[in-house]
């Protein structure tokens, strides 16, 4: 039997749905992976061999009998391990909860579970998903399966890195400035960030809620675009949830690999690229273009003046909601409680203690940097213009949608970098990174990076920014683009990542 | 400083905060029962515990009673508002945020008339209503008398978080000079009423649905700006809100009399001294970084749904209030007592089915509201107002006297059937025939010659000494005002 996990999600829905495999070999197989080289990747923080594999039965169970199955059922999948799952631990990569069960599931968790997915583990992120190295875990760092010397990307990057290993021909992440679509661009996977509100956040931990969307990690557009379906959706416990159908994404990304490029006008965002975005990345970028426009694609440059604010109004809503969405973690109720060294022992010691022990530097760093912004006195020049900013940004797009069928950027300034190389000591320079992924969740529309060839042998994501509700575009746009990049050479990416 | 004193010294300023619980069946943010009791932390979800990772989703119900609140109060109703998150760490606070309401309420700018006792109207002017949730509940373990110095250790019980709430804030109350006292305690009540007419709250002042915060300054003349504000904490009783004004108002004019200043600071009203001391010390400073709520949306009443909500607002207390004296024909004095009692709604419905006021009064506060509390129970459980109604009627045709009545009224409150049925059953109504009536007369006539003689004589009040009999030999049945022209008529 060839090696199924090399097959894609698709395909290995097809090949169980044939009976040429069952889902208890498809995760086995997985499982003996996960078993063979994740001791080094460090891409799960819990397997949860024993679920994915009652599953897993459960589905051969209900194919034998006949039942009719939802389309990914028996493909296995991860979950980033801030998305609750009851009785299986999930801890946001922190110590503040690494002994933290949930008493409920999150809606994403229950909907691959409605699918029949069986579920591999828990994937590493950086804590609280702060981060984009994945190194800011309270569970060690994630390693990239291109160069273990280098960061995988984050803040979801045991997502990544368990697809690009093939560890998991699935995983959802979450994307709050780039935190899948990064990820996905340093491992040479496909990564989305759905409309703000398309996928429930409830039971998601948070982050930054106004930003914070679920999406899927995956090795093709099209399988992004089948567990993208399984994930979006409707959901009355997340009142920023839209109330619109889901549209059949598979089917945009098969539409778009057949119809491939012609007549759709790429937008390449001026003001994401030139100085310090590294040369390789560009010239991967404008190879990717290249190839898109000999597909038929019309390539025209868009202006979008309110960018140049985005990181700053970026960095300032996102600290402040982080002060405030952290604050539940004070040993009260569940997760760490911490004692104080000396002195009384009293609920406000407790907290603090708590608080010192459990949350690393860099999510103490933003609760600082927060609590600052929103206090008295500076609400305004801060929180309140942040806002403005992103009206404004989302005002640029809107205008910039006139002129293009999509916006396209290279998703990072760089390949994936060395560990310490930047983030030990200037936390500027790494926010920086985040400069070509952030507009989108400051505005709330969809994005995706997809593998665009290599710079220096390292895999360059390029990243597809869709309006608001249009996600199906997305997978369209990027199946097309998916098939001209393989008949240009470009492609499949994955294929020359060394082995593990 | 004696309050008197005081009172003539300073003019004092009143700003009044009332919370109170609304009666949904569920929470303001999650499907948790909003009920008093139960076991420790029973009514609660992952939303009302601050799990990781939970979401709020507002209560529809929850806007609607505060659309009401806010309607009955005068106010504007908001086209969009928002709620926002209050930050402070507190263990019976969840999340560590209090999900509120800051720059944008749902209801403001609003005022009510408040009456005093004597009937004087005051105007209370109301800045805002808007709508948040409760916290829980810690109770200190160890300690003396549950306080939290020198307590063990400290449980919380989050049942109570995120029940749904409205807070009602006035805007400065001047010129009440020395009744302040009573218009916070008439205003708090009002609002109760309100609450109860409105069906939005049970408004159970000793349950906690309903809780005050008073803060008053002085000033040493009206025209003077305002001078440093003390506030008490959840003063829980109409008696008490009076007594801790009256005490604040001397405490304070004892300190500035003295050259001393006020320190802006929450204060506890003691019940057992009638006191207040000093709590924490607030200052404007109190930063509570406040944002809007990022998890959810703006709340945008449709305006056809506020005036749907308009339409079907009850009558308030004090328009009904106003409208019955009226209506009846009685005092403000007699109104009280008929409030007091908590019979305002069965006399009315009373006379609705035909009673005349003075008698469903009557029948309600006299008879009803003794074997009421004779048998500890409540007036409205023992008879029906449709039985009172039936009861005047028969009194009204002159079927039953006063006495025979009230023997009907135990008829009926002991289960007989209707006062009719009783009435019947028991044998009880007046005789109307003459025959039977005049047989008596003729007998007792016969039977006391001496008594005759005297009425002949010109002494009227005699005729008392014959109608005892005939009562007798009619078995009371017999109608006094009847037997009495009979026996004129006889004795010429």
């Amino acid at each position: 039997m060839a090696d199924l996990t090399r097959l894609s999600a698709l395909d290995l829905a097809q090949g169980m749905a044939a009976g040429d495999y069952s889902s208890t070999e498809v995760t086995r197989a997985h499982l003996d992976r996960i078993a063979a080289v994740d001791e080094r990747l460090n891409a799960f923080i819990t397997v949860t061999a024993d679920t994915a594999l009652a599953t897993a039965a459960d589905v051969d169970r209900r194919r034998a009998a006949g039942e009719e199955l939802p389309p990914l059922a028996g493909v296995p999948v991860t979950h980033k391990d801030l998305i609750s799952t009851s009785g299986i631990p999930t801890t946001a990569g922190s110590r503040m909860l690494a002994d933290f069960v949930p008493p409920y599931d999150a809606t994403v968790y229950r909907k691959t579970q409605a699918a029949h997915m069986p579920l591999l583990g828990k994937t590493n992120l950086d804590e609280f998903a702060m981060g984009s190295t994945t190194e800011h875990s309270a569970f060690g760092r994630t390693l990239n399966p291109w160069d273990p010397a280098r960061v995988p990307g984050g803040s979801s990057g045991g997502a990544a890195a368990s697809v690009a290993a093939y560890e998991a021909p699935l995983s959802v992440g979450t994307d709050t400035g780039g935190s899948v679509r990064q990820p996905a661009a340093f491992t040479g996977t496909v990564g989305v960030k759905p409309t703000y509100g398309s996928v429930s956040r409830y039971g998601v931990i948070a982050m930054t809620s106004s930003m914070d969307q679920v999406g899927p990690v995956a090795r093709t557009v099209a399988d992004a675009a089948a567990l993208h379906g399984v994930l979006a959706g409707h959901d009355r416990f997340d009142s920023t949830s839209l109330p619109e159908a889901v549209p059949d994404f598979t089917a945009a990304a098969r539409a778009g690999a057949a119809a491939g490029l012609a007549g759709k006008r790429l937008g390449v965002i001026k003001q994401l690229q030139g100085e310090g975005w590294e040369p390789g990345v560009l010239a991967a970028f404008r190879a990717a273009l290249d190839a898109a426009e000999a597909q038929g694609a019309e390539i025209v440059e868009v202006d979008l003046p309110a960018l140049s604010y985005a990181l700053d109004a970026y960095y300032l809503i996102m600290p402040s909601e982080v002060s405030s969405n952290l604050a539940r973690y004070d040993g009260m109720r569940y997760g760490l409680r911490a004692e104080p060294e000396s002195g009384t022992v009293t609920a406000e010691t407790v907290m603090a203690a708590t608080r010192a022990a459990g949350f690393g530097a860099e999510v103490k760093r933003r609760i600082i940097l927060g609590t600052y912004a929103l206090s008295a006195g500076y609400y305004d020049a801060y929180y309140g213009s942040a806002q403005k900013v992103r009206t404004l940004v989302q005002r640029d797009f809107a205008r910039a949608f006139e002129a293009a069928d999509a916006l396209v950027s290279p998703t990072a300034p760089t390949t994936a970098y060395e560990f310490g190389a930047e983030s030990a000591d200037d936390p500027m320079a790494l926010y920086l990174g985040d400069i070509a992924t952030i507009p989108a969740n400051l505005a709330g529309i969809p994005g995706m990076s997809l593998p665009a060839g290599l710079a220096d042998g390292l895999p360059v994501g390029f990243q597809l920014l869709a309006p608001a509700r249009e996600d199906a575009r997305l997978y369209e746009v990027g199946a097309g683009l998916e098939t001209a990049l393989a008949s240009a050479g470009a492609g499949p990416v994955l294929a020359s990542a060394p082995e593990l | 400083m004696k309050y008197e004193e005081a009172i003539e010294r300073y003019d004092p300023v009143l700003g009044i905060e009332v919370h109170v619980e609304l009666g949904t069946a569920t929470k303001m943010f999650d499907a948790a029962p909003n009920s008093f009791g139960g076991g420790a932390n029973e009514n609660t979800t992952p939303v009302s515990l601050g799990l990781p990772g939970a979401l709020p989703v507002v209560n529809e119900k929850g806007v609607e009673y505060a659309i009401r609140i806010g309607l009955a109060l005068g106010c504007e109703i908001a086209q969009s508002c928002r709620f926002a998150r209050k930050n402070y760490f507190y263990p019976d606070n969840p999340k560590n945020f209090q999900t509120s309401q800051f720059d944008e309420p749902i209801a403001a700018n609003g005022g009510i008339d408040v009456e005093l006792e004597d009937g004087q109207l005051v105007h209370v002017p109301i800045e805002r209503a808007h709508m948040e949730e409760d916290a829980g509940k810690n109770t200190h373990v160890g300690g003396a008398g549950g306080r939290i110095h020198g307590a063990d250790h400290s449980l919380v019980d989050y049942n109570r978080a995120g029940v749904p709430l409205v807070e009602i804030v006035t805007h400065p109350i001047e010129g009440t000079g020395r009744r302040a006292p009573e218009v916070a305690a008439a205003y708090v009540r009002t609002l109760r009423d309100i609450f109860k007419a409105l069906g939005v709250s049970e408004a159970k002042m000793e349950q906690g649905n309903v809780r005050a915060d008073i803060n008053v300054s002085l000033r040493d003349s009206p025209d003077a700006p305002l001078g440093t504000r003390t506030e008490t904490k959840n003063v829980n009783s109409f008696r008490s809100i009076e007594r801790a004004v009256r005490f604040e108002i001397a405490r304070q004019a004892t300190l500035l009399a003295a050259g001393e200043s006020i320190l802006q600071e929450t204060r506890h009203f003691h019940e057992d001294t009638g006191e207040t001391s000093s709590g924490r010390v607030k200052s404007d400073a109190d930063d509570y970084r406040y944002f809007p709520e990022p998890d959810l949306v703006p709340v945008e009443p449709a305006r056809e749904w506020v005036e749907e909500i308009r339409a079907s607002l009850p009558e308030l207390p004090a328009a009904r209030r106003r409208r019955l004296i009226g209506e009846w024909g009685i005092t403000e004095l007699e109104m009280r007592d008929v409030i007091n009692a908590g019979l305002l709604d069965p006399v009315e419905e009373t006379v609705k089915l035909g009673a005349s006021p003075a008698a469903a009064r009557k029948w309600w506060t006299g008879e009803v509201a003794r074997r009421a509390k004779q048998d500890e129970r409540d007036p409205e459980d023992l008879v029906s107002p449709a039985q009172i109604a039936e009861l005047a009627g028969l009194v009204e045709a002159g079927r039953l006297n006063d006495k025979l009545a009230r023997q009907v009224l135990d008829g009926t409150i002991s289960g007989e059937g209707s006062p009719a049925e009783v009435m019947a059953a028991r044998g009880l109504e007046i005789v109307q025939d003459d025959g039977a009536l005049e047989a008596a007369v003729d007998q007792a006539i016969a039977d006391n010659p001496d008594v005759v003689e005297k009425i002949r004589g010109g002494k009227q009040q005699a005729i008392g000494a014959l109608i005892g009999p005939i009562m007798k030999a009619t078995r009371g049945q017999a109608d006094a005002g009847r037997a009495r022209e009979l026996i004129l008529a006889r004795l010429g």
